[in-house]
């Protein structure tokens, strides 16, 4: 059986945050591609109306933000994740104010917890979203299975 | 706006039936930025062990919120939303007609899993099937959404 490639010695790392400028137009692509028709998405009167500033994202269009700070951590060569072995498992957004078009945000990765299951691994990282000027957007946890690779297989 | 004191735990909010092709899988691709050939490319998807193309997770877990927004009024009413991913969601290429013919197709139950008057909340509990004919297969599991209420 192949050894783990995979270290924990990264868990509780930081990883230098990104930034991101939340474009109207980013809005209304993702709102189309996830089949998200509220007016909130895609007409500027419609979320003025309800008291945003511009147009709101949708629930989920945090994790276009986060897997550009998270990259950092999957890409880490002292983790030791091998990505054509990674599927998702689970997701989670906290959101603390919505992502609004015409915002510059920051996203910074944690390698939050690396608990390794036989020869395989499960991966989570923590990544805060917050504008230029520290205002909380949203909380986005991943979590990654790294599968292991079974016996006589290359 | 629902109210809190309306709802009662376990009424059903809506539901809403969600259609995926090849082509949606594209576009969520460039939307997303997530580009993995697991979503576009079938040998690869057979080679690293799949079935064949699947869906991206987060494009099933994306399209699964959008009946909780419309139904709360205000989609910023969504504060969190955590799914587990359980199966893959297959978008075959179609065998004839138009390239951008639907090949999966997702049934999104949503009802009300808790109620916190303190709070001010409601837990909205995601019931996320691909449907195959007479097949059912729960694609998400624990797909909770917390929506905030008066």
């Amino acid at each position: 059986m192949k050894t783990v490639s995979i270290s924990t010695a990264r868990e509780g790392h930081s990883y230098p945050p990104v930034q991101y400028q939340v474009g109207r137009e980013a809005i209304r692509e993702f709102a189309t591609a996830v089949q998200a028709d509220h007016p909130a998405h895609h007409s500027v009167d419609a979320a003025v109306q309800l008291g945003h500033r511009d147009l709101i994202a949708p629930p989920t269009f945090a994790v276009v933000i986060a897997q550009r700070a998270e990259a950092a951590a999957v890409t880490d060569p002292e983790a030791g994740i091998d990505f054509s072995r990674v599927v998702h498992a689970e997701e989670r957004f906290s959101h603390h104010a919505p992502i609004t078009a015409g915002e510059t945000l920051t996203a910074a990765t944690t390698l939050e917890r690396i608990r390794v299951m036989g020869t395989g691994a499960m991966v989570t990282t923590v990544t805060e979203i917050t504008t230029y000027d520290d205002a909380p957007r949203a909380t986005v946890t991943s979590t990654l299975l790294v599968r292991g690779e079974e016996e006589g297989e290359a | 706006m629902p109210k809190l004191a309306d709802l009662e735990k376990g009424q059903i909010i809506g539901t809403r039936t969600v259609q995926l092709s090849r082509a949606d899988l594209i576009r969520y691709a460039a939307a997303s930025g997530d580009h993995n050939p697991i979503h576009w490319n079938e040998r690869f998807a057979q080679q690293v062990g799949l079935p064949g193309v699947i869906a991206h997770g987060m494009l099933t877990m994306g399209a699964a919120v959008g009946l909780v927004g419309d139904w709360a009024g205000d989609p910023a009413a969504v504060t969190d939303y955590q799914t587990r991913f359980s199966k893959p969601v297959p978008v075959p290429d179609p065998t004839q007609g138009s390239p951008d013919t639907p090949t999966a197709q997702l049934e999104i139950t949503a009802k009300v899993g808790k109620l916190d008057e303190a709070a001010g909340t409601a837990r909205i509990d995601l019931t996320v099937e691909l449907v195959d004919g007479e097949e059912r297969a729960k694609v998400l599991t624990k797909s909770q959404a917390l929506v905030a209420l008066s």
